[in-house]
């Protein structure tokens, strides 16, 4: 059903006039799906992912439930895509729960345009307990670790309920228990919210683990897409890497990627 | 059974943080509070300190009952302490919320209408008005040392403004450029004291200095029309101003339009400063120091750090303004001396603060 899909069809989009991602088409994402954007440094994904939440100008067409997204205002995007940067700024004198009260208040959200102040308190907090942090509330977001200031960022990204989440690297910069912990959270909510998730990641066994689906990126194009097991393989790991790896499931059925070493430029396998 | 004692604790808990965070949320509301009695306080000394045998009963009734005083000292207290206190008041208030909002859009702690450039453009028309004597048609003499200020400070920041729109330029450029500025500016008034007479780089020493011994009830009138058009301005854009902290990206995620918030918000800054400047002269660290206290005071919801960073800003200038005519007994010392004087051991603070905490 087109009511609850994600569809991306050719994308166009760029810095200063030179396009870096060219009428890119993405399979269709469901509504509760988790699905991971992957690919070397300097792929795209940010861009892309940019683009996607109407942060810079594209071109084509990016449609949600058939509903055209490019060309509506910043506003507009709003109410249904949320961008978490991988980063927030340091040296910011608020605490948790005022960050969490402002995201919500910066604009109005999808149907609960008039929230009043106790609903947007209330929900704020709501937010902070589903992803563990209630305890940190009135702690300023300086004090925070790296691992608990992304996940106040989720909470920002997460109190708007936005029917797409665009998650720019959420993971980079935690320790595995953090790390465990955002991907779960993550997987879970669009689960029970049907929720699209579109996360970029470095570590691919994390997207093996966590995603309906893998993009996997390169060079601003889309080299393979699929289920973990079909998108990254030996083959796709040598083109898009340049690395020569051996991919098995584990007792447990999970997808285990094994890298044994870099290729020689004339190893890596052209198209 | 686990299960239910747990969902209790964590009602318990979350109505006990709601809780607490209405309490501060009360506490930063009291601290505005305070800040404004504190401000009216700081406006009634001004108001009984001076040169002249008034004592501060007769100036208060003067105040209500003018009859009460001699012409002399109705004069005294209505052409001179009223306006001095009251411009004392409006210059620091708008100075020190052109600081907070430009802090805000430039993601920079050292931004202010002095350091990006602004003083030093009222400076450079000031003297271009000074010493080559300019005039325009149906404009009284009076008129055109404030309004060639006003024009020179409002044009730089549309000269930031337009760097801000282009393509490219990240906040970090629009700093340096209001650096720049600084010194562009500096050398050009520089160069005009250079080739002045000596009679006229008198008195372009003295308007460099800031003084509210210009203050008169028209431009005390203009400042507070100006004021009052911007603050709510100001204060509606709190919102998006507090979601910009969360980085730039984010608060366009989140559905605020940065592009246009900056514009809007360096124009209210354009306003307020080139219109305080225009009529005091060069007042430094007001504008940099007034949000800084806010800020330590009651951090960075822009709910209550603009109206905090306003009443700062009017609560130093107003104790300057009394330091100004107690510092040297029978002296009345222009009031940006002081503001600097008092400034830079609160700016060398909050440098060290802060390079301390990272």
């Amino acid at each position: 059903m087109a009511d609850d899909l994600l569809q991306v069809r050719d994308l166009s989009t760029g810095y200063h006039g030179r396009e870096i991602i060219h009428k890119l088409v993405l399979p269709d994402i469901r509504a509760g799906e988790v699905h991971s954007l992957v690919g070397p440094n300097g792929a795209g994904k940010s861009t892309l992912m940019r683009a996607l939440a109407g942060l810079q100008r594209a071109t084509g067409s990016v449609k949600l439930g058939g509903r055209e997204l490019i060309g509506l205002s910043l506003a507009e995007h709003a109410r249904h895509i949320t961008y978490m940067p991988q980063t927030l700024p340091q040296g910011v004198a608020l605490t948790v729960l005022e960050s969490v009260i402002g995201a919500l208040r910066a604009s109005p959200t999808g149907e609960d345009a008039g929230l009043g102040e106790k609903a947007i308190e209330r929900r704020s907090l709501e937010v902070l307990q589903r992803v563990g942090i209630t305890h940190l509330a009135l702690n300023g977001l300086d004090q925070l670790s790296g691992g608990q200031r992304q996940l106040v960022s989720l909470a920002q990204s997460l109190v708007r309920e936005p029917r797409v989440l665009l998650l720019d690297e959420p993971i980079s910069a935690l320790d595995l228990q953090h790390q465990l912990r955002v991907m779960q959270l993550v997987h879970e909510l669009a689960r029970e919210r049907g929720m699209i998730a579109l996360v970029v990641l470095h570590d691919l066994q994390a997207a093996a683990r966590w995603s309906d689906g893998i993009v996997m990126f390169s060079k601003g194009a889309v080299v393979a897409t699929g289920k973990p097991a079909e998108a990254i393989t030996p083959h796709t790991l040598a083109r898009v890497y340049g690395v020569r790896a051996r991919t098995e499931h584990c007792s447990h059925g999970m997808l285990q990627i094994m890298v044994d070493g870099v290729l020689r430029p004339d190893e890596v396998p052209a198209a | 059974m686990a299960n239910a004692i747990e969902v209790n604790d964590t009602a318990a808990e979350a109505a006990s943080i709601l809780a607490a965070y209405r309490r501060m949320v009360a506490r930063r509301a009291a601290i505005v509070l305070g800040l404004a009695v504190l401000c009216v306080g700081a406006f009634l000394l001004d108001l009984v300190t001076g040169p002249s045998a008034l004592t501060p009963r007769q100036v208060l009734s003067g105040l209500f009952a003018p009859d009460s005083l001699t012409p002399p000292q109705a004069a005294i207290v209505w052409q001179v302490r009223l306006p001095y206190a009251l411009m004392a008041v409006l210059v620091g208030a708008a100075l020190s919320l052109a600081g907070a909002e430009m802090q805000t859009i430039l993601n920079n702690p050292l931004a202010s209408p002095f350091t990006l450039g602004v003083s030093s453009a009222a400076s450079f028309g000031a003297a271009l008005a000074i010493v080559l004597g300019f005039s325009l048609p149906f404009i009284p003499a009076d008129w055109m040392v404030p309004l060639n200020a006003f024009v020179c400070a409002f044009g730089s920041v549309l000269l930031l403004q337009m760097m801000t729109r282009r393509r490219g330029a990240g906040v970090e450029t629009v700093v340096l450029l209001g650096i720049a500025l600084v010194f562009a500016f500096n050398a050009l008034v520089a160069f005009v004291q250079f080739i002045s007479s000596q009679e006229a780089l008198q008195q372009l020493v003295f308007w460099s200095m800031g003084s509210l011994s210009r203050a008169t009830w028209a431009n005390v009138g203009m400042l507070a029309v100006v004021v009052a058009v911007v603050v709510p301005f100001s204060l509606h854009a709190a919102g998006q101003l507090t979601s910009l902290r969360l980085g730039e990206d984010r608060a366009r995620s989140f559905g605020v339009n940065v592009q246009r918030l900056r514009f809007m918000a360096l124009l209210r800054v354009s306003l307020l400063a080139a219109t305080s400047v225009a009529f005091v002269g060069t007042i430094g660290f007001i504008g940099l120091v007034g949000p800084h206290v806010a800020r330590l005071l009651l951090g960075e919801d822009h709910r209550f750090l603009l109206p905090a960073s306003i009443l700062a800003g009017a609560l130093i200038m107003s104790l300057s303004s009394v330091a100004s005519k107690t510092l040297v007994p029978g002296v009345l010392m222009p009031v940006g001396i002081v503001t600097a004087i008092v400034g830079v051991p609160m700016f060398l603070f909050l440098i060290f603060r802060r390079s301390e905490r990272s």
